[in-house]
């Protein structure tokens, strides 16, 4: 193995790790206000076709961003509004969130199958992003920086400012933050749009950098991944960091069994393994009764003012 | 005049059967808003995807055809619904019970025998409800979500399928297709049950039908699930077993999963790469829409197979893309999940100042 390649290896596992991580960002803080939203897969088909279709329309992928962001976080108020101002199971509509993206970026993805755009460059200099060594520094797209800026912007929002203890109050005792004056529903509606925001920018990561052009389903079940990551993670902004990249680990070895055939194992067997793993380190993690970090207590259970 | 919300005391029976149907209602009219909006024919496509199914004759057995494992993934479906136990991931057991039945084919490629598809069925079923026991023994032992862990199996279950396709079980006359080996005719049934154009599987989700709907409502497993679901507390101080429950719920349903993963097999004739078609899916809308009731999922099932049709009718008459159907059965089940307010919750007006006693215990 020589320096090239394990250059190589760490850029690829930088990049694909960080659609994963922008989505589990945002997940983690609608999860900390007392919502699951099961349908991060399905917001991140909505930002990708989103961010592909107006960067190829416009030419402009800041655009394009900003439109995924916006696409993931409207879808993402469907879900709100169902779930907190109607009252609607949390689980099932999650999951009609997830077929729903499936189904609507697929009907507005079908103008534009077969079509590539410009990947989302490196914002420094050339010189610096294709420098033999320091490109595992300043070689990525600026979804990397952003991402890794946002997971500790949220550690340090969740823990050290007043607005995430009371997002956190509410994620934990619903009731007692409502009976202190603090809107239980409206805190949870601008927790899931920056939910959706993020699962959008993650969508759009895919379709703009990691291959710039649309297919269907495209994420493949990254979505997924993100939402097992905050488990894992225990609901903290540290740990998710690095379960992040363990993850993008585990994907790059896909990568590079199909090229470089370590063939002990059929290719299949290692595009299963972050599933496998990601089923096995939640027994783990799970069985180890709050050790890890524990789940806000109110998470999953609707919350109906009286009146 | 205000608007107000006022909780019943029980859910509304009339409610809970008039809501399905206000749904579907809904999503026609808001179907012809969205395909205006996208520029195509609204009324037309909305004419083809759900009635042109049912007034053409000719369409009625790619309906049927459709219907079949949609109604019996979602009555497995429906009793873990109840007791709020969440298999999202029955296409894992759908695809895994199908792999396990083609290798019972591949086994007895060279045989005959009545015994065969009889042993298809029971693998497939078998394979199916191991597969499920996964996320119940990781629920019940680590207390992992079982909603979380039956979906990864999903993607497990697809490479394992795109493994055994392009490898082992790969057809040897396939031109280098993913592809199994044709079912021989000793594997397959007959596609018409006696002429009537009846696929076998439909009869089979009826007989199934029948048999959850005696469970459900005439035996003490059927209450227990209902006792879980409602007052989980209560019911364990009866004496039920939650974890009981899990495994009951989770086993069930992945057998139910498997069992349409063989007559889908049957109905194909083989494995390849299109086999995974999300049935396990949108059984789980088929299940909500029937109100986890045999009867209402056998209904919800015809209605989700005529969207599966119409959207293929619709894409060749008015030009919308293949996705249509998969959009339109998410706003159904977006419709029937916003509706449930209505089930539990009686809306009155009042005037501004009425101060109104909430109506109480008798």
């Amino acid at each position: 193995m020589n320096m090239t390649f394990i250059i190589d290896a760490l850029v690829t596992v930088i990049g694909i790790t960080t659609p994963i991580l922008l989505a589990a960002s945002g997940e983690l803080v609608v999860e900390k206000s007392g919502v699951i939203n099961l349908g991060v897969e399905g917001m991140m088909l909505v930002g990708a076709i989103a961010g592909f279709a107006v960067t190829f329309e416009t030419g402009n992928p800041w655009l394009g961003v900003l439109i995924a962001m916006l696409a993931g976080a409207s879808a993402s108020l469907i879900f709100g509004f169902l779930v907190l101002s109607l009252g609607a199971n949390q689980v099932a509509t999650g999951l009609a969130l997830t077929i729903f993206g499936v189904g609507l970026s697929s009907l507005i993805g079908s103008n534009y199958v077969g079509i590539a755009i410009d990947s989302l460059d490196s914002p420094f200099p050339d010189d610096m992003a294709h420098d033999a060594f320091w490109r595992i520094v300043f070689g990525h797209s600026p979804f990397v920086y952003f991402a890794i800026f946002l997971v500790l912007a949220i550690g340090y929002f969740l823990n050290k400012t007043r607005a995430g203890l009371v997002l956190r109050a509410v994620g934990e005792n619903d009731f007692s933050a409502h009976s202190i004056g603090y809107s239980v529903i409206g805190i949870r509606y601008a927790a899931i749009a920056f939910g959706g925001a993020m699962a959008g920018l993650a969508g759009a990561d895919f379709s703009m950098v990691i291959s710039p052009l649309w297919a269907e389903q495209m994420t493949a079940g990254r979505g997924w991944i993100a939402l097992a990551l905050v488990v894992f993670a225990g609901w903290r902004a540290g740990p998710l960091l690095a379960g992040a990249y363990f993850f993008g680990v585990l994907m790059a070895l896909e990568l590079y069994a199909k090229a470089s055939g370590f063939a002990i194992f059929p290719s299949q067997f290692w595009a299963a393994m972050p599933y496998l793993i990601a089923v096995i380190v939640l027994a783990i993690i799970s069985s180890r009764d709050g050790k890890g970090g524990t789940a806000p207590a109110c998470l999953g259970k609707p919350f109906i003012p009286n009146g | 005049m205000r608007l107000r919300l006022e909780k019943r005391l029980e859910p509304s029976h009339r409610m809970l059967v008039l809501t399905p149907v206000l749904s579907v209602l809904a999503i026609m009219v808001l179907g012809v808003i969205i395909f205006d909006g996208l520029g195509y024919e609204g009324q037309q496509a909305v004419w083809e995807l759900f009635f042109t199914p049912v007034l053409d004759v000719y369409k009625w057995r790619d309906v049927a055809t459709k219907a079949a494992p949609l109604i019996m993934i979602a009555l497995g479906l429906s009793l873990g619904n109840q007791a709020k136990i969440w298999n999202i991931g029955a296409e894992g057991q759908y695809i895994v019970g199908a792999i396990a039945a083609a290798g019972v084919a591949y086994a007895t490629q060279n045989m005959t025998g009545f015994w065969i598809i009889p042993l298809m069925v029971i693998v497939g079923m078998v394979a199916g409800a191991i597969y499920a026991a996964f996320p119940a023994v990781l629920r019940t032992r680590y207390g992992v979500s079982e909603v979380l862990s039956s979906l990864m199996l999903v993607y497990v279950s697809l490479q394992l399928l795109s493994y055994m396709i392009t490898g082992p079980w790969k057809d040897p006359d396939g031109h280098n297709f993913p592809q199994t080996a044709q079912l021989s005719d000793a594997q397959l049934l007959p596609r018409d049950l006696f002429d009537s154009g009846i696929p076998p599987g439909l009869l089979v989700a009826l007989i199934a039908a029948a048999v959850f709907y005696v469970v459900v409502s005439r035996t003490v497993f059927g209450f227990s699930i209902r006792a879980i679901g409602e007052a989980p507390h209560a019911a364990r101080y009866g004496g039920f077993s939650s974890d009981g429950i899990v495994w009951a719920t989770l086993m069930i349903s992945g057998a139910m999963a498997g069992l349409a993963g063989v007559f889908e097999l049957m109905q194909l004739t083989r494995l390849n790469l299109g086999f995974p078609s999300g049935y396990g899916f949108t059984a789980i809308i088929v299940s909500l829409l029937g109100r986890s009731n045999p009867v209402g999922v056998f209904v919800a099932g015809i209605v989700l197979a005529i969207t599966y049709v119409g959207g293929q009718v619709a894409q060749t008459v008015v030009h919308v893309p293949n996705a249509t159907a998969g959009l339109f059965q998410a706003l159904l089940l977006f419709a029937i999940l916003a509706s449930d307010l209505l089930v539990r919750y009686r809306i009155r007006f009042t005037l501004k100042n009425d101060v109104s006693v909430q109506r109480g215990d008798a």
